[in-house]
């Protein structure tokens, strides 16, 4: 699929067409004379307006799935569909236009950029679109007013605190309306309470409409999700629908 | 991404580590400004000899002797039998296109004025010496024919043994020494200013030639009326070709060369005078053109060097970037950008040292420079060339990076 083709593809939400689509997708790696198989054979279909928690212990798996659904890698074998869009033969600036308009990615480090503004960080992935937007600072000022950080525009990560860097990154994953937030272990370096705030903004983007995968080890965090994914030794162990739990009024 | 966000993004990280980046371009900054310094003392030198030239004027031949062939022996320049009173004034006489005629015969003596003296050159010439060399005398006036014929110890002084010897006072009339025999001087030439901007034409004293001959230079026995050199004037308009095989011709004539043999006598245009002159200039100016080019080169693998450290620095950001939809190209694009703005930033500031150094060296060692807008472009350009090639290797590199990797480097 060309760049041109993907563009023209209608940003609309198909109810009927799943936004990641696994079906018996092996990752192999080659390491030296060996190769190592970390994903054995995953199928799974994360329909719009899913929030699904991935769990596994290390070595399972789950973070290469997540760089597969984040279009950062492709699958050694099996089809992989982000969006209808099947990564598998992609060239690498199809992948990073995939990147930039479908996905949203929450690091568990943040990964903003030092001594640069909340504003700029926000701004980031608008700056990689082909078309540029004509509004770049007010598209960036309305997600960080919707994570609550209004006041803070002109902050840089070093005057934030943890929990505030987190909603700076989760502002930046929103900017592009994207089909779809990967989170990998959101909350893994804040403390218990900036980790229910933040899993609250989850809730919130959920029950907006919003598609969102999460990698996490902690069960609590989990339980947020509608969904769970548990992973071992790179299969898919158990497949749930859950109630997700609510918030603390 | 468009080129206002590269440059944005490139200055905002070479304001980061401002005294990093400084140190880094010094290389180019060094390069640069020794690219218009140097140029501008080349050009300025060129200036000055197309400037004496067109002072000479391009219709003045200088007959001199050549070397002499005794054996299979070959001798140097000026070898050969001196030429004569009587070849010049059978030149006068022979080739018609000639307007105007004069020897040299040079000696190096010491003038004495009451307690000052200065060691200076005393050339003997005939009355004809200021149109041909078409040098005017300022002061006093020049002595004429009858004065060459008798011999007169007369001198004709240029404008700086005036100021050395006299300082402000009265020149024409005064009597001075030289070589130890009196003499009246009785003018004082125009300033001609500096040669090719080292030799100083007004340190001369011009004297009858025949008054020279009698008193400094040694005779030659087989050569009673000996001349130094020849210098002649061909009429504007004539060829110049044609006059120097007519003035050949007369020559071979009179020192008996069979046909086929070669000339024993030398006849040059000022064209070649200054080229010769010029030759050894333009090496210096080669050697130093060299020198910038090398410093620019040495500068370049110092901004190489520090675009491959700020490569591994920044790898997460890289990854970051990469994840939130940067492309190779954009990430190859933002650090080709930033190494390219550095070194024109550098160029910038080379070009500002370079040119005040220019005016320090025009004014603490007097020499001649002239600041080429050309040369101003070719070192900002140069500067952004060196950008260019030696930050592709590590912009490429982060190009080349491996998204997860980036994004998982610690």
């Amino acid at each position: 699929m060309t760049e041109a083709e993907i563009l023209s593809r209608p940003v609309a939400t198909k109810t009927d067409q799943a936004v990641v689509s696994c079906h018996d997708v092996r990752k192999t790696y080659a390491m030296g004379e060996q190769s190592l198989e970390v994903l054995k054979g995953v199928s799974f279909d994360i329909w719009p307006g899913e929030f699904v928690a991935i769990m596994g212990p290390s070595g399972s798996g789950k973070s290469t799935l997540l760089n597969l659904i984040g279009a950062l890698d492709g699958p050694t074998s099996g089809a992989l569909q982000i969006d209808g869009t099947d990564i598998s033969n992609l060239e690498s600036d199809a992948l990073a236009h995939l990147r930039n308009r479908v996905i949203g990615f929450v690091f568990q480090q943040f990964n903003l950029l030092r001594r640069t503004s909340a504003l700029e960080n926000v701004k980031l992935p608008l700056l990689y679109t082909t078309h540029h937007p004509r509004h770049p600072d007010e598209m960036a000022e309305q997600r960080l007013n919707e994570v609550g950080l209004g006041d803070r525009l002109d902050h840089t990560p070093s005057q934030l605190s943890g929990g505030q860097q987190q909603r700076v990154a989760i502002a930046r994953a929103l900017v592009n309306n994207p089909r779809l937030i990967l989170a990998d272990e959101p909350t893994g370096a804040l403390d218990t309470k900036t980790s229910n705030d933040i899993m609250e903004l989850f809730t919130k983007l959920h029950a907006q409409g919003m598609t969102i995968i999460m990698v996490t080890h902690e069960p609590d965090i989990a339980e947020y999700a509608s969904r769970l994914l548990r992973f071992r030794d790179g299969l898919l162990v158990e497949d749930i629908e859950q109630q997700p739990r609510k918030i603390a009024p | 991404m468009n080129m206002a966000v590269y440059l944005s993004s490139a200055l905002a990280a070479i304001r980061l580590n401002a005294m990093r980046s400084m140190l880094t371009a010094l290389g180019v900054i060094i390069g640069v400004a020794s690219v218009i310094v140097m140029s501008a003392i080349g050009s300025g030198a060129r200036q000055e000899v197309e400037k004496s030239i067109s002072r000479l004027g391009t219709n003045m031949l200088t007959v001199s002797p050549g070397s002499r062939r005794s054996g299979g022996a070959q001798g140097g320049a000026g070898t050969a039998s001196p030429l004569s009173q009587e070849d010049m004034d059978a030149l006068w006489q022979r080739v018609p296109s000639v307007t105007a005629i004069t020897a040299n015969l040079s000696a190096n003596a010491t003038l004495v004025y009451g307690n000052q003296n200065w060691a200076t050159s005393v050339t003997g010439t005939n009355e004809s010496f200021p149109v041909v060399r078409d040098w005017n005398v300022a002061q006093g006036r020049y002595f004429d024919a009858a004065e060459v014929a008798r011999g007169a110890k007369i001198a004709v002084v240029g404008s700086t043994v005036a100021r050395q010897l006299f300082g402000g006072g009265s020149v024409v009339g005064e009597r001075v020494r030289i070589g130890g025999a009196p003499f009246e001087i009785i003018g004082v030439m125009e300033t001609r200013g500096q040669a090719g901007g080292f030799r100083d034409q007004d340190d001369v004293v011009m004297i009858p030639i025949s008054t020279a001959r009698a008193r400094f230079a040694g005779q030659d026995v087989s050569v009673p009326n000996q001349v130094g050199s020849i210098l002649v004037k061909i009429d504007n308009g004539e060829d110049l070709a044609l006059a120097q095989d007519e003035i050949a011709n007369v020559l071979r004539h009179r020192r008996r060369i069979r046909p086929g043999a070669q000339d024993d006598f030398r006849i040059r245009n000022v064209a070649e005078i200054v080229q010769a002159r010029t030759a050894a200039q333009r090496t210096l100016t080669w050697l130093l053109a060299a020198t910038a080019a090398v410093s620019l080169i040495v500068g370049g693998i110092g901004i190489m060097n520090i675009m491959l450290v700020s490569v591994t620095e920044r790898t997460r950001e890289i990854g970051l970037r990469m994840a939130v939809g940067a492309r190779r190209r954009d990430i190859l694009a933002q650090f080709l950008t930033e190494s390219i703005v550095l070194c024109i930033a550098g160029g910038i500031i080379g070009l500002g040292l370079g040119v005040a150094a220019t005016y320090g060296i025009s004014k603490l060692a007097g020499w001649p420079v002239l600041i080429d807008t050309t040369i101003i472009l070719i070192g900002i350009g140069a500067s952004a060339l060196v950008g260019m090639v030696f930050g592709y290797i590590p912009a490429r590199q982060a190009a080349l990076l491996n998204p997860i990797d980036a994004l998982r480097f610690e």
